[in-house]
């Protein structure tokens, strides 16, 4: 049986690794190359790096650090932050990542995501959802890590980008994100209920329970974390161990 | 030496280096005349059956594997995509034909129910079907990491090494004399997808 993936997301800016709230007050927690060697004993079922302020800064991704990192991790990578061309997503394939990670390109130039699927197939395009719900209880996807609404709606953005060939959503909520108070279940369970596609829930877990009621409640079939692995003593292999507990097949030792 | 064939498609340098961990010496070779000296051959691949099969055309692979595999019988292992293209024919963007090695089609994986979705993304069982050195010293039913959304479909049962429960059941590992192909990614599969390659380099 397919199991339900618990998936570490590690932050990259100005040469460190980083957490913040709400896409914001950031704090450094340390190098990339500790994270992935400590993650490769801890059974982590994937890591997504994400390089936030490549875009803003109109840089491409940084190869050379992937190729360091990647050559250290022996669990399937997911590889954001950048990309505009379909040169970057090979070059990064190269250099090790397996999976690669579109956000602001998946708005601006939607039909990239067809081009990387024709290329590369559409098992290896994350298309990252980055989402605001705003006072008036309107949710609305924001691209540039947060910083710029792109006057859209999450499900219909998921379906677009589903039907133009994406593999997988990485669904993140940024009200939600570092905030450790539990997922946004209502967006995810609208998002996954719209698309084939498996959906990844990000942004705001803080226990094991909140990813518990994120699978079952918003029928996510992995979920995204960072502050709860980075700030507490909570780890990926209990979270595992927990959610096994409650009936969920996650993968354990063998 | 091991030959991991780079033709243009994919994740090399986790291969790569997951082999070395295991003690090979790898040669990451765009040549086909590099062949020749290969113990072993490794054929990797993320992406789509089409361009797999055209570049390695372009780079005049198709011929020249044929022979070393089916003439001097030195082992190959086709991970991922390179499993497929082991193929007859594929059916990702278009009908191409692949290296015949185990006739088969690749096709679309078909969800059975509403909760399966595609692509077949994360950790799965392997079910073998025959013991096999391939598999030695991993549990039966072990956990490794897929990412497709097309499957290997051989036209002879006997060609079938292992199965995973997705989409009803699907082929998962497939073999035939040297020829060896995984669905899954052992080079992302720690502990136990070492331990695959470890056999494939060591017992095969």
């Amino acid at each position: 049986m397919l199991k339900v993936r618990v998936i570490p997301t590690l932050l990259w800016k100005n040469s460190t690794l980083i957490k913040g709230i709400g896409f914001d007050s950031w704090r450094r927690i340390g190098s990339v190359m500790q994270a992935v060697k400590v993650y490769n004993m801890r059974q982590v079922d994937e890591l997504v790096f994400l390089d936030i302020t490549a875009t803003r800064e109109g840089r491409k991704p940084d190869f050379d650090l992937v190729d360091d990192f990647a050559d250290d991790c022996f669990v399937p990578l997911t590889v954001g932050g950048g990309i505009t061309t379909l040169d970057d997503v090979h070059k990064l394939l190269l250099a090790g990542a397996d999976k690669i990670s579109l956000n602001t390109a998946s708005i601006y130039n939607p039909y990239l995501i067809e081009e990387i699927a024709n290329k590369f197939g559409s098992q290896c395009i994350v298309v990252s959802i980055d989402f605001k719900r705003s006072s008036d209880g309107k949710f609305e996807v924001f691209t540039h890590s947060g910083t710029k609404s792109a006057g859209k709606d999450p499900v219909a953005h998921a379906v677009e980008i589903a039907n133009r060939g994406a593999g997988e959503i990485l669904l993140t909520s940024i009200n939600y994100d570092g905030t450790m108070q539990g997922y946004d279940i209502e967006m995810t369970k609208k998002v996954a209920s719209a698309v084939q596609i498996p959906v990844i829930a990000s942004g705001g877990a803080g226990s094991y329970k909140h990813m518990l009621d994120v699978i079952l409640e918003g029928s996510a079939s992995a979920v995204a974390a960072a502050s709860i692995f980075h700030f507490t003593e909570q780890t990926p292999l209990e979270s595992k161990i927990y959610l096994k507990k409650h009936g969920i097949n996650t993968r354990l030792s063998q | 030496m091991v030959l991991l064939i780079d033709y243009g498609m994919g994740n090399i340098g986790s291969i790569r280096r997951a082999l070395e961990e295991c003690g090979a010496d790898v040669c990451v070779s765009n040549s086909p005349d590099d062949l020749k000296n290969a113990e072993r051959i490794v054929l990797p691949g993320v992406g789509s059956f089409a361009d797999g099969i055209k570049n390695l055309k372009k780079y005049c692979w198709i011929e020249r594997i044929r022979q070393e595999v089916l003439e001097n019988r030195i082992p190959i292992l086709g991970i991922c995509l390179g499993m497929q293209l082991l193929a007859t024919h594929g059916q990702e963007n278009g009908n191409n034909e692949g290296l015949d090695l185990i006739q088969g089609d690749v096709v679309r994986m078909v969800s059975t129910d509403a909760n399966e979705r595609i692509p077949h993304i994360g950790w799965n069982n392997v079910f073998r079907k025959h013991e096999h050195p391939l598999f030695e010293n991993i549990q039966d039913g072990t956990d490794f990491y897929f990412v497709h959304s097309y499957h290997f479909i051989p036209e002879r049962n006997a060609d079938i090494l292992a199965v995973t429960p997705y989409c009803g059941s699907f082929v998962s590992a497939i073999y035939r004399n040297n020829i060896l192909g995984v669905q899954f990614h052992p080079e992302k599969s720690i502990p136990m997808g070492f331990q695959l390659l470890k056999n494939f380099l060591y017992k095969i």
